[in-house]
């Protein structure tokens, strides 16, 4: 579904990506771990398409066709989704009308009439319920005033509602508390097809224990250091990020 | 370039909807304002002596005032012998019905997307549409008039109800109050009059389309409103100009007379021709809006303006009874080289008098838009309350916003509240909306819409519904 080769990117002359390399199939699950500030957030970013980090090489394919020159709406309209680490405040803008925004402005893409109110009222009491979300939720405004934990449920809500191909959670755990964690892992979980692919990323374990990945991939000073299966995320997380920077370091003498 | 300046050029690439002229013969008077041209003016309406009478004292005080200076606009002063001070579009005979209008006229409802047919059928507005100077068609005035409701032309009021128009007209706006307020109560030429007797609610939106068509007219409408105790209105005054070189003046003054326990809600969308991207054309608007509450009275104020190259405008409260409650709710758009200085007075002199003003400034390209409010506590006013939010949201980094709040407090028991923020659209915003699969363009029109919500939520329905779809217009293209 997702094959990134070689990918590089940054900022004017700070390079960030410097080279990545990662393939997602269908009905799987990626967990990208790795240290504050080695590139998790830029990398997903990129797939999404935000213009403000220039990519210097390599390749992004999804379903098998370049995405490198579409815009972050376009990737959207394809079917992939992020989960911002910091989703941003829109006031005046409601949840719901702007989830109805959303998925209209998405199927007038695909030549679809807007969704009947009605199924789209369906539609998000479902997930509502999916997510344990109260009812006054839809009439705020996106994000003003929300906690830490409302703005990933919302987060989450949202990637219910749209039921893209590819989900990216940017460090959707944090801010939640347990409670909230485990509704959100379960609602992830319920969400999974055969057909779509999850990256979760996080730099705790913990999220683990709920969403259990099949491949845990380590990003350090932007590149792919190690990978591995979800055993990999119990070692870092007994024995903390050290001793695979020195193993890389180690490797690079 | 950034997303920002691709959406800055888009946005100034907006061009004006409306820029079209009906080809209608025009009955005007020559070029340049004297004596005479009162007279005259006064003379093809028939006015009685007694207004004939004002309007030459008007004119009198006019010529001695200086045009005003002070607001935060700098622009090329009109040449007031250059301006055609008369212009009424010729018809054979008055309209019985809507029916018989000019088919060219007809054109322009219909381009301005005012399909009369269609406001009959939803019902609830009455249209009085001024087509430069002379009121062409009313409609509703049998239905209204069962409930004792006067809606017609200035004009025909002052024939028709004499004794209303000359014990209110001026009240509130007096002739020397400012030079163009002066210019207007010398050659005021048509507008709308409107009467709500004792304790009746108004049943339906009464609605006034203004078009300035005629090229080189001035346009001075005055229009005055009166809600008798405990009685009720809302009006709807919609503007659009077609596209013109020169600059047109449009000086109007609105009066508005809330009686004991009565309320007026008086709601603007303005889009006149704001000149095109160099900053030619576009109209003059000068405005004199003012409304007085008596006691326990109600005057709301809500206006959506996003055209005009110039616009000088401050719809304000008088409040002068005790529990009266004056609101101002503006949303002004500026682009391109558009000016806009505009804002409110609230003068409170009735005790527990309350006034709220919110008010959202927008501002693009090179335009320069300004809030200018005065909150004024009379020592009289015991109690009295005032909350001011005024914001600003900066498009680009050409544009600039300015906020001028005058506050005037005599009296200690007095609360006064003022906020202000500036903001920008951040890339980050529209990155978020992008990336859930909606449209640079899309995205700007979303948060545009969320930012003056609180201004459109204070619009009655299918006015609410235009001026959303003229603030996406104004910001029209934006993606490269
Ligand atoms: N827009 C940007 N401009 C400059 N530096 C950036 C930008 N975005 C990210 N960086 C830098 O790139 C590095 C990786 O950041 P990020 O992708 O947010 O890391 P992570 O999500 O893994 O914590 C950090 O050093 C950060 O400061
Ligand atoms: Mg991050």
């Amino acid at each position: 579904m997702l094959k990134i080769k070689g990918l590089k990117a940054g900022v004017e002359d700070n390079n960030i990506l410097k080279g990545i390399d990662l393939q997602v199939n269908k009905g799987e699950i990626h967990a990208i771990m790795g240290p504050n500030g080695s590139g998790k957030s830029t990398l997903s970013s990129v797939i999404a398409g935000k213009e403000e980090y220039e990519v210097e090489g390599g390749s992004i394919e999804f379903d098998g066709t370049s995405i490198m020159d579409l815009s972050p709406e376009e990737r959207a309209h394809l079917g992939i989704f992020l989960s911002f680490q910091y989703p941003v405040e829109i006031p005046g803008v409601s949840v719901s009308n702007f989830i109805k925004t959303s998925i209209n402005e998405t199927r007038k893409a695909k030549g679809l009439e807007p969704m009947p109110a009605g199924e789209l009222l369906k539609l998000m009491r479902e997930k509502m319920e999916l997510l344990d979300i109260k009812k006054g939720f839809l009439s705020r405004s996106l994000n003003q005033g929300f906690s830490g934990g409302e703005k990933k449920r919302n987060e989450i809500f949202q990637l219910a509602t749209l039921a893209p191909k590819l989900a990216i959670l940017d460090e959707t755990d944090s801010g939640l508390d347990i409670d909230a964690l485990k509704i959100v892992a379960n609602g992830i979980n319920k969400l999974r097809t055969p057909e779509n692919a999850t990256i979760v990323i996080t730099h705790y374990q913990r999220l683990l224990d709920y969403i259990v990945p099949d491949f845990v991939h380590v990003l350090y000073n932007g590149r792919i250091v190690k990978s591995g299966t979800k055993e990999l995320a119990f070692e870092l997380e007994a024995k903390g990020y050290d001793w695979i920077i020195k193993e890389v370091e180690e490797q690079c003498i | 370039m950034t997303e920002e300046d691709k959406i800055l050029k888009e946005v100034t690439g907006a061009e004006y909807k409306y820029g079209f002229t009906t080809d209608i013969e025009s009955d005007k008077i020559p070029k340049g304002l004297s004596e005479d041209v009162v007279r005259l003016i006064s003379a093809k309406k028939n006015e009685p002596e007694w207004l004939l009478e004002r309007r030459l004292k008007a004119f009198e005080v006019w010529k001695k005032m200086d045009e005003p200076d002070w607001a935060n606009v700098s622009y090329k002063k009109p040449d007031y012998q250059d301006i055609i001070y008369y212009a009424a579009p010729k018809q054979k005979k008055k309209l019985e019905s809507l029916d018989d209008l000019d088919p060219e006229m007809r054109k322009t409802f219909e381009k301005l997307g005012i399909s009369l047919n269609e406001q009959k059928r939803l019902a609830g507005v009455a249209v009085d549409f001024v087509m430069d100077s002379v009121s062409v068609a009313t409609s509703f005035k049998d239905k209204l008039l069962e409930l004792g409701i006067i809606f017609c032309s200035i004009s025909d009021a002052v024939i028709e109800y004499p004794d209303l128009v000359k014990k209110y007209l001026g009240s509130v706006v007096p002739t020397g109050d400012n030079f163009f307020s002066a210019l207007n109560s010398a050659v005021f030429t048509d507008g709308s009059f409107c009467y709500i007797p004792k304790g009746v609610r108004c049943p339906m939106e009464l609605s006034t389309y203004f078009r300035i068509n005629e090229a080189g007219t001035g346009q001075f409408e005055r229009t005055l409103l009166v809600a008798d105790q405990g009685s009720y209105v809302s009006y709807l005054e919609g503007c659009t100009a077609p596209m013109r070189d020169e600059n047109q003046l449009h000086a109007a003054v609105v009066e508005l007379i809330a009686l004991d326990d009565a309320e007026i809600k008086y709601s603007t969308v303005q889009n006149w021709y704001p000149g095109n991207e160099e900053g030619i054309g576009g109209v003059f608007n000068f405005v004199t809006k003012r409304g007085i509450c008596h006691d326990r009275a109600k005057i709301s104020w809500t206006q959506v303006e996003t055209g005009s190259a110039v616009t000088w405008k401050y719809p304000s409260c008088i409040l002068k009874g005790d529990d009266s409650v004056g609101e101002f709710y503006s949303v002004a758009v500026t682009n391109n080289l558009q000016q806009a200085d505009t804002g409110t007075k609230m003068i409170h002199i009735g005790k527990n008098s309350k006034s709220t003003i919110i008010s959202k400034g927008i501002c693009a390209g090179k335009s320069e838009g300004s809030y200018r409010g005065l909150v004024k506590i009379m020592k009289s006013a015991e109690n009295a309350r005032n909350f001011s939010q005024c914001d600003s949201l900066l498009m680009g980094d050409k544009c600039g916003s300015h906020t001028f709040p005058y506050i005037e407090v005599k009296n200690k028991s007095a609360k006064v509240e003022h906020e202000a923020t500036t903001s920008k659209i951040g890339e980050d915003q529209i990155f978020y909306c992008n990336q859930r699969g909606i449209g640079t363009e899309e995205a700007i029109a979303l948060i545009v819409n969320g930012y003056c919500k609180d201004v459109l939520n204070q619009l009655p329905m299918e006015f609410a519904v235009e001026a959303q779809k003229l603030l996406a217009i104004s910001l029209e293209g934006s993606v490269g």
